[in-house]
């Protein structure tokens, strides 16, 4: 999904800049709270990590292949702040070391790859957590969820971009549900390799993944009363939490709904079909265009899905995943409002 | 303190991690100053945890640790960390920077020092482990044995007191394992070394420690330890099939 | 994208390109993409002197055209994204061998395929002129966030030590036969990818420590300072200030 030079015009080039500067700056100062001078050891093996596990790739559907954003995973498993850091770098390590994005383009990259699948990523494993108890399986089941919509929410915001600054002419409505569609299948084998990695982690070393703080077992004290059971100490600094990932939350919520807003309005003049958008996600290779018969939207399929209705059924999924997210942020808001309401009475 | 205080004296140390665990139950020993110490012991003995007291990564939970009459102490880290140097088992953990040039620099740097003089400090320790001439490669074209030297040359570039190594000869083919012998046995400090490599001890140290059950469970000659099966096989240690040490060779 | 793409892009040389202090040829590439990408598509000949341009810049630093051509694969995805708008685009159409293209999606086209090129040929002759480490020091220079060009430096010293513990894992999985075929198979690889994320994680608290043992106390000392003469910055800005001149020109020349 590296944008390169001369895909967007320059006021949205610059916007996303701007946007990305301030999340970064955000995200430094979170990420110090959080690793204190362990941030820049920590933060850039986890960063190497993510670069590594980029490579690995995963067969999505029909012989094409996907690969790991990683932004979820890396929310999931060392927080928001020091994933955004993370990604961040590693796009910019591949901007500049390996020419891969348009150095003009490294806003838009930073923002729809770091900052985007990070926060609509944290903000949904957050929401389903805190329904459910803090269980393994709940924590696993909300790594899915997670990553699952963070990569498709991306592949919006990308739309959004699009339509304010695209240099295509190309339907929004189009680029919305290729991208859109695309993206939540490749966001299945996100969501899986996801979940799994961070179920592995678990098995092994609970204390690492941060978003399963408070999950360790009580301990046992040998008093001369006999044993005492108490609460393991949370390890991380206690004295920021509640604090921290607010702001990702609500910034995750409103992105959310910002997406549903914009691509619910486009999607309901949506053509038929699904057009495909040549993308790095493997899809692309030999695909070959087939003009149909019913005008300027000849119809692309995700390789090998000539069929119609799958084409159609994929458009649908990416209407369910709309749906998710509008519903997520909504719910956010209410219950958020709910509890405010509480804490006044 | 005085030039007499000995290198390192540690008093009554006891150690528990936070989740409980004890590993240290009182460790005493004393390093004079210029000797080579070889640190034996079993796998869980509590040796890394030791290793990690010495230079104030731990604080004891129990007990004292002095460097050369300076104690181990919060306001003392600074100093603490310039006299103690520590080489770890993985050169990769120890060799963080981009260059080698840099990674030795990495430590005198933080101490405030510049210019010529940090550039001295890095040649000269290079060169006592004969690699100057990989001063501006990077750490990870090196070979295994290449980077333990590089790592030891880190830790010489801070002039340290004594010279702490965890397992120097592991992974290390024969030549790299004797090339990095007849450095140490070259350096002019004392080295205190924790290993399971009992020839290796023997080689280099005059004195041995076994550290076994978190408590120093001997202290002597390294042959008259090595010499001594029924200890050896006390403390989970044993020599290499067909090597025998003869208490008093003829 | 681009798994496997990854190869080192520097190639070591001593040309005047080469010697330039790293800020000042940062500064330059970016101020070059910014003056190709704000030119309007239809200056053809704008695009040509962007292209001489880089390749001027190529033959001073003695970079070989094929070294640059070889590695702007890195750009395939897109130049097929550029290739299907001309089909679905929008707008007044011209049938191009009994293939209807809309025209406008034919401009567009040119424009991400003419911009990108050039953004990735000036970024390749950037890194392939650079060493990655002083190429960081140079972003240091130019005010990057410190702890984000730390994090950077740690990543690029363990990319390779986490991409070979990467290696032998794949290769202790293929020797007992295993070979990813479908989603089926994500669980092992699951496995693997949280194996790798443990041992990152616990070699950066072991760097941390070896880090400590040796004064570290929050701040990374500054141990090379590069600095530019007035001479480099003259030399370096070459490249933009020509870029740019074109730009104000094809702007000018309606």
């Amino acid at each position: 999904m590296h944008v390169p030079d001369g895909f967007f015009d320059v006021p949205v080039s610059v916007g996303a800049g701007v946007l990305a500067t301030g999340a970064l700056s955000v995200c430094l100062r979170g990420a110090r709270r959080e690793l204190d001078d362990r941030t820049a050891p920590m933060a850039g093996l986890v960063a190497a990590f993510i670069f590594a596990v980029q490579m690995l790739n995963f067969p999505v559907a029909a012989g094409t292949s996907g690969h790991l954003l990683g932004g979820a995973l890396a929310a999931i498993l060392v927080g928001p702040y020091t994933a955004v850091l993370c990604v961040a770098v590693v796009l910019l390590v591949q901007a500049f070391f390996f020419a891969d994005g348009g150095l003009t383009a490294l806003g838009v990259n930073i923002t729809l790859m770091a900052v985007v699948t990070t926060i609509v990523g944290w903000a949904v494993f957050r929401l389903v957590t805190r329904w459910g108890p803090r269980r393994r399986g709940v924590i696993v089941g909300a790594s899915f969820a997670a990553a699952l919509i963070s990569v498709p929410a991306a592949a919006l915001c990308f739309t959004a971009l699009f339509w304010l600054g695209g240099t295509a002419p190309i339907e929004v409505s189009s680029v919305a549900l290729a991208m859109g569609g695309v993206h939540l299948l490749i966001g299945l084998g996100e969501g899986l390799i996801t979940a799994l990695t961070v179920s592995s982690v678990l098995a092994v070393r609970p204390d690492l993944v941060y978003g399963a703080r408070g999950l360790a077992a009580p301990l046992v004290l040998r008093t001369a009363v006999g044993e005492v059971t108490v609460a393991a100490q949370e390890p991380a600094p206690a004295r920021n939490r509640g604090r921290g990932p607010r702001p990702i939350l609500v910034g995750g919520g409103l992105v959310a709904l910002l997406l549903a807003g914009v691509v619910s309005f486009y999607a309901s003049s949506a053509p038929d079909g699904l057009n495909k958008v040549a993308q790095d996600k493997g899809f692309n290779a030999n695909e070959k265009a087939q003009p149909l018969e019913n005008g300027p939207l000849a119809g692309y399929s995700v390789k090998g899905v000539s069929d119609e209705r799958l084409s159609g059924g994929l458009a649908g999924v990416a209407g369910v995943g709309l749906t998710v997210l509008a519903g997520g942020g909504v719910f956010y808001v209410v219950r958020r409002r709910r509890r405010d309401d509480r804490a006044v009475a | 303190m005085t030039v007499t205080s000995p290198s390192l004296a540690v008093r009554g140390l006891a150690y528990a991690y936070p989740d409980g665990t004890q590993a240290l139950f009182g460790v005493d020993l004393t390093i004079a100053r210029g000797e080579r110490v070889a640190l034996l012991g079993p796998n869980g003995a509590g040796k890394t945890t030791l290793v990690m007291h010495l230079n104030g990564i731990l604080t004891a939970g129990h007990g004292t640790v002095e460097v050369a009459g300076l104690p181990v102490r919060a306001d003392t880290l600074r100093e603490i960390r310039r006299r103690v140097g520590l080489v770890f088992q993985d050169p990769d953990d120890q060799l963080f920077m981009p260059t080698v040039r840099e990674d030795v620099a990495f430590g005198p740097a933080n101490l405030g020092i510049r210019g010529d003089e940090l550039d001295r400090r890095v040649r000269d320790a290079l060169g006592r482990v004969g690699m100057l001439g990989a001063l501006d490669r990077p750490p990870h074209h090196l070979s295994f044995g290449q980077r333990r030297r590089v790592a030891v040359a880190t830790v010489l570039a801070m002039e340290p007191e004594i010279l702490v190594l965890d397992e120097p000869s592991s992974n290390l083919d024969p030549a790299s394992r004797r090339e990095l012998a007849d450095i140490l046995s070259g350096l002019d400090v004392t080295v205190l070394m924790v290993t399971h490599d009992l020839p290796y001890a023997l080689e280099l140290c005059e004195r041995s420690l076994i550290l076994s059950g978190g408590v120093i469970a001997a202290d002597g000659p390294t042959r008259e330890l090595l010499a001594d099966a029924d200890l050896l096989a006390a403390h989970r240690l044993e020599l290499p099939y067909g090597f025998a040490v003869p208490a008093h060779p003829s | 994208m681009s798994a496997g793409h990854h190869h080192q892009l520097y190639r070591a040389g001593d040309s005047p390109v080469h010697r330039l202090p790293p800020q000042c040829k940062l500064l330059a590439v970016a101020a070059f993409a910014v003056a190709v990408v704000a030119t309007p598509r239809d200056r053809l000949w704008a695009f040509a002197v962007y292209a001489v341009l880089l390749a001027a810049v190529a033959a001073a630093a003695r970079v070989p055209a094929g070294f640059v051509l070889r590695r702007m694969v890195i750009e395939v995805p897109f130049v097929l994204f550029a290739v299907v708008i001309p089909l679905v685009g929008t707008g007044e159409r011209v049938a191009v061998l009994g293939v209807p293209l809309s025209v406008p999606g034919l401009w567009a086209a040119w424009n991400i395929l003419a911009k990108a090129t050039l953004g990735v040929a000036a970024s390749i002759l950037l890194a392939a002129t650079t060493e990655p480490r002083t190429l960081l020091l140079g972003a240091e220079r130019l005010r990057l966030p410190r702890l984000l060009v730390q994090i950077a430096t740690f990543m690029l010293r363990y990319m390779d030590v986490i991409l070979d513990q990467m290696r032998r894992m794949r290769i202790a999985r293929e020797s007992r036969g295993f070979v990813a075929r479908d989603l089926r198979q994500a669980p092992v690889l699951a496995k693997s990818a949280g194996a790798l994320f443990i041992r990152a994680y616990e070699r950066g608290e072991r760097v941390h420590l070896a880090m400590l043992s040796r004064g570290y106390a929050g701040e990374m000392p500054i141990i090379r300072d590069l600095s530019a003469s007035r001479r480099d910055w003259g030399l370096a800005v070459l490249l933009p200030v020509l870029a740019a001149a074109t730009a104000v020109l094809s702007w000018s020349l309606a």
